[in-house]
Parts: C-alpha cells; structure tokens; sequence
C-alpha cells in the first residue's frame, strides 16, 4: 500500500493572545491508500479542525502536510481548489447540499465546476452513484424535500463524483437514526472495498468507529492511539 | 462560463417574489431615466421649434463694408464715413455659391433672398411693409408659409404678394384685390393679393410681405445677386459646424442661428443639465438598490458558497455567480423599465403635433438603448463589492460544522 498522506508536527492555534486556544498540538498522522479510518475523541478535541486542515479548507499554524507527494502548506488558494475539486471529497454533518439544486444536479456539481457546464458523462455518472445510494426515485427531487438520511447519501454520492482519492467525512451520521446512520455506513464500506477510495470519519459513535478497519484517536491535540489494521 | 450563468439564474429564480421586486425596483429607476429623457429632450425640442424652428438656421447676408475711419496717432478721429442710407451691397455671385451650398452634408434647404423695405398704399391707407423676394416654389423652405396659409397659396409669381393677416386686415384688402408698393428706392409695383398668413407672430402679421424673387428685384434695382441668403438644416443643432463648413467652402460670411442666441442656449443647457442631475441619482438608486440586495443574498448564501468552495469552485467562479446575478437583474430591470417607459409615452402626442397644456414628450428621445446599458453596467458595478465579499467566504466558518 501506499502513502496517500502524511502530516508531521501539526499545530493549530485559533486566536491570539490571552485568547489563544491551541488546539492541534503537534498532530502526526499517516493514511494509507485504499484506507478505511474512524477518527475519535471528545467533543472538542480537535476532529473537524483536523479535517479541515486535511481538506485544505485551512492552513495549520505550523507543521507540514503532503498528499499525493505534494506539499499542501506551500500551495496557494488556486491550486489547493484544483486539488480539491480532483482528489478530495467531502461530506459534513449539516449544511451540506445546495437548496435551490435537485439531488442530481447537486451530485454532478464537482464535475461541472471543472468542465464549466453539466456534461452529458457527468449526469450519466451522477445517476449511476445515486441508483448506487438507493435514490433513483429521488434523482431530479429539489434537495430541500428529502429526509435527513437521503441528504446524506446525496452528500456521499457528490463527494464521489470526481472519483477522489480521499473523502473527508465529518460526523456524516450525527443528526441521523440508527437504521439510516448505518445504511450510510454500509454504502461507504462498499465503495471503499470496490473503488478503493480511502475515507476518514470522525464520529462520536462506537459503533460507526466499529465499521471501520482503523481507528485514530485524537486527544488534546495529538494522535493518542492508532490501532493496527484490521 | 455556462455553469457560473445556470447557478447565477437558478439563484434568482429561487426566490422569485425577492427578485420581481428587486427587477421592478431597478424598472422604475429605468422608467425615470427614460421619462426624464424624453421630457427634456421633448422640451428643448419644443423651445427650440417655437423659437428657432420658422428662422434660418444658417444665415449669409450681404453686409456693407464698415466705414472707414482715419484715426492719428494720439487717438483723434480724423475723418469718418457714414454708412449710407441705401443699400449697396449684395452678394453678387449668389447664383456660383447656390449649388455648393446646397451640396454640403445636412443642408436640407437653400433660400436666396432679396430683402428691403417699402410702404404698401390701397386707397388713403398706407402701412410700412418688409419685403421678402423668394424663389418662387420656395417659399417654404425655411419659414413655413404654407403651413401659416389661412387665405389664398403662399405661391408668389410675378405681380403676385402674399401678406400677413393683420396687414390685409389694416389695408382692408381682400384676396385677389390690388396694392400697390413702393420701395424705399422709390420703385413701385401693383400687385394682387394671392394669399394671407397668419403666424400668430404680430411682427411677422403685422408688417411682412413675400413676393418672387424677380418681382423684388424690379422693386430694389437688383438685376443680380442677392442680399441674403437663407439655409436650412436637417439638424438644427449642427449650424455651427455646418456654418464653418460653408465659411471655408465659398469664403461668404455664413453666420449660424447660434450666433446671438446665447441666452437661450444656456437656458437649455441648464435645463438638460438638471436631466442629468435627476438621471444620475436614477442610477445611483439602481446601483444601490441593487448592490444591497445582492449584499443581503450573499450572506443569506454563505453556507452554499462555503461549499461550493470546498467543492472545488474557485473565487472566480463565485464573483462570476454573483456579478451574472448583477448584469441579469440589470438587464430585466433595464427593459422592463424600457418598455414601461416607452408604453407611458405612447399616449403624448408626436413632436409635429405638441398640443398646449400637455407635457412636450418626445417618445423618440427615451435614450431606451443608453437607459439599457447604462443600467446593466451600473448593475455589474453594484454585484462587484457583494460578489468579492462572497468569493472571500470562509469556506470553514461559512460551512460551520
Ligand atoms: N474558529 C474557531 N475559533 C476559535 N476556536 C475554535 C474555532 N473552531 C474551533 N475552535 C475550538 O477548537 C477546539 C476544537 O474544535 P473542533 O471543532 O475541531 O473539535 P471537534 O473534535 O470536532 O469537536 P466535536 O466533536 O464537538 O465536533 C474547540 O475547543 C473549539 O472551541
Ligand atoms: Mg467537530
């Protein structure tokens, strides 16, 4: 296997001075490609700031990161968008599809934000991964009328529109019942084994961390365990 | 960018009643500007034709040359010589200068004249009378005889005169009765009565006779050349430029109606610089409008922007969204407001046919295509500073886990 990324000695600091809160301490982390991780700790821990640094949505106070053997510290905001849109998905808890956008246009956005319009390849492969996520009923649906759990499985299927090789998950089960939390897990698990893309999920759920073949945990700051794979 | 443009409408298509009235506000704004253009253009319009539109716009008289005057060194005057009581001076090759004249781009109609003055006697009544010799047929080509016709044809001929309403009425003559006139060289002619005007203008009623060219060269001794020569144009706004033009061409003192006509220029200009004033702060009102409320939707759009950005949609892109969102409601708002315009001023009677007591509105002075642009400009300007601050979102916060 090889290393899809690598971060050393992350440290994050929100704010300054006496209000300074410092946040990743020195984080060092390595995700192998094809991996399946759950990212763990309390509340507060720092998951979803590691997230967004590894999905280049910001920039660490200090420490280096590299994905795909390019440095994503010394990129700037044009390129690490392009990275974005080719290599990393994403799926957050809330807030996660365009209202005003059906399922499927949602889904292909990746895709058309490169092309500069909704190509014909990208609706054909939009279809594909929403059938895939068991809403063919719910193709041409406005987003704003699906359920909590359908939201979701859009959100995962738009994460892999453009084929990435990481999706960044942040609680993608939170605000979800069991049965649909799981069917979300199990389509995750699926692609993962088929495509091979590698996914990292933080939650709060054991049981969610249970699917998955490795578990990272973070506390104050820094990996604290990191058991082998399964 | 098709994709940027199919976000930017389903954006204002999502919130139709927000964006109608957003178009609706930028519309009246545009009705403004419109109706404000047709208004002072329709006045200046207006003034203009009552003013200028029956004078020359382009005039060439034959002008005496100034008295000589000897004057010494310490600044006595030594000897001066009056101008004389007589004309003397025409201009003699009128006929060589015609066809040029008539040649130059705009001039819409030529009119050489002899000018002079003389008393008209029927019977004990005497009156004094300002006599214009035209060509016949052209009698309306700078006044508009014909049209100020209420008795008779304005066709002047040989032993033909045609006068001013209140000087028939004064001499007590009637259509097809005799006058006679003298000029003030001492010639006299009997004429007929061939036709009455009435301009409403006393001066003109009151004291002005037309007959044919040749009938007034008999009267004032001129067996050539003219004394005036009178030029229309098709745009009365060009006379100066064309005025120089025909000074450079035929080297003939060719002065425009602008000449002596300061105050009324000024008068207009101030009153087409109010236009502005009002049409700017049309604009104005448009580009706040506008900006504000596009303002207001990128923050409503915060999160959609954040994600569109973790997306993979670059900065670029969101300014696109956001001035496309711009230039449409400008565009909407430009010709709805164009059309609103163009249907109130349907009802307002054409520029030939102002009646008094209604507004002066020239449907064809609207400025619909600059009311366009300048609106879908303004618009675009006023979508740069909302559409900046949405492609400066924090993704992270916006998105806000
Ligand atoms: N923009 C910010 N400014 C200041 N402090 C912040 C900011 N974002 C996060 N923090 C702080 O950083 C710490 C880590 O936050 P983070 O959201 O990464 O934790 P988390 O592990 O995701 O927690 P949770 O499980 O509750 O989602 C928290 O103490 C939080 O208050
Ligand atoms: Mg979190």
């Amino acid at each position: 296997m090889s290393t899809l990324l690598e971060t050393r000695d992350l440290v994050k600091t929100y704010g300054t001075g006496e209000a300074a809160t410092r946040v990743l301490r020195g984080l060092s982390l390595r995700l192998e490609a094809g991996e399946m991780a759950a990212l763990l700790g309390p509340s507060g821990a720092g998951k979803s700031t590691l997230l967004t640094i590894l999905g280049t949505l910001m920039k660490p106070t200090s420490g280096q990161y590299e994905m795909l053997g390019q440095d994503m510290i010394a990129a700037d905001d044009r390129a690490l968008t392009e990275f974005r849109n080719a290599h990393i998905g994403f799926v957050f808890q809330f807030h996660n599809l365009l209202p005003d956008f059906t399922a499927l246009e949602n889904v292909i956005f990746p895709a058309a934000v490169r092309a500069g319009r909704e190509t014909p390849a990208a609706r054909k492969r939009g279809r594909v991964l929403l059938e895939r996520m068991g809403l063919a009923e719910r193709i041409d649906f406005p987003t704003a009328n699906l359920s909590g759990g359908q939201k979701q499985r859009v959100a995962v299927a738009r994460a892999l529109m453009n084929a990435p090789d990481l999706v960044l998950a942040d609680e993608p089960t939170g605000n979800l019942d069991r049965a649909s939390a799981m069917q979300v897990m199990d389509l995750i698990g699926e692609i993962n084994r088929e495509e091979g893309t590698t996914f990292l999920i933080s939650t709060h759920d054991e049981k969610i961390a249970a699917r998955c073949r490795r578990q990272v945990g973070v506390r104050d700051g820094i990996v604290t365990e990191e058991p082998h794979l399964a | 960018m098709r994709y940027a443009l199919k976000i930017a409408i389903r954006y204002l298509t999502a919130n139709t009643a927000q964006t109608a009235l957003l178009v609706t506000g930028v519309a009246v704004g545009v009705f403004i500007f419109i109706f404000m253009s047709a208004l002072i253009g329709g006045l200046a319009e207006f003034i203009l034709s009552r003013t200028v539109g029956d004078l020359s716009h382009i005039t060439i008289e034959a002008e005496d040359r100034d008295p000589a005057v000897l004057i010494d060194a310490p600044g006595h005057v030594l000897a001066a010589i009056e101008r004389g009581n007589t004309r003397t001076a025409t201009l003699a090759d009128a006929e060589t200068w015609l066809p040029l004249i008539e040649g130059v781009p705009g001039v819409r109609a030529v009119s050489p004249q002899i000018t002079g003055a003389g008393f008209l006697t029927r019977g004990a009544q005497v009156a004094q009378v300002s006599v214009t010799g035209v060509v016949p047929g052209r009698e309306s080509a700078i006044l508009d005889l014909q049209g100020y016709i209420v008795e008779g044809t304005a066709l002047t001929g040989s032993g033909l005169i045609v006068l001013g309403r209140d000087l028939a009425d004064d001499l007590a003559l009637s259509l097809g009765q005799t006058v006679r006139l003298q000029s003030s060289g001492g010639i006299t002619a009997l004429l007929t009565l061939s036709g009455v005007f009435e301009t409403g203008n006393g001066a003109m009623d009151g004291a002005r006779a037309f007959v044919s060219l040749s009938v007034a060269r008999t009267l004032f001794a001129m067996p050539q050349g003219v004394t005036r020569i009178e030029i229309k144009l098709d745009d009365l706004n060009a006379a100066d430029a064309t005025a120089q033009r025909i000074r450079a061409l035929t080297g003939l003192d060719a002065v425009p109606w602008t000449d002596g006509a300061e105050q009324l220029m000024e008068a207009l200009n101030a009153q087409a610089q109010t236009g502005y004033v009002l049409k700017t702060f049309a604009l104005i009102t448009i580009v706040i409008g506008v900006a504000s409320a596009l303002m207001l939707s990128t923050f409503r759009r915060r999160p959609e922007i954040g994600i569109m950005r973790a997306m993979g949609a670059g900065r670029g892109f969101v300014v696109f969204v956001f001035v496309t969102q711009g230039a449409l409601i400008g565009l909407l708002g430009g010709i709805t407001g164009a059309a609103l315009g163009y249907l109130a001023l349907l009802p307002f009677p054409s520029r030939e046919a102002f009646e008094p007591g209604t507004l002066p509105m020239d449907i064809t002075q609207g400025s619909y295509g600059l009311a366009i642009a300048l609106t879908v400009i303004g618009a675009i300007l006023a979508s740069i500073l909302p559409a900046r601050a949405a492609s400066r979102v924090d993704p992270v916060t916006a998105i806000g886990q």
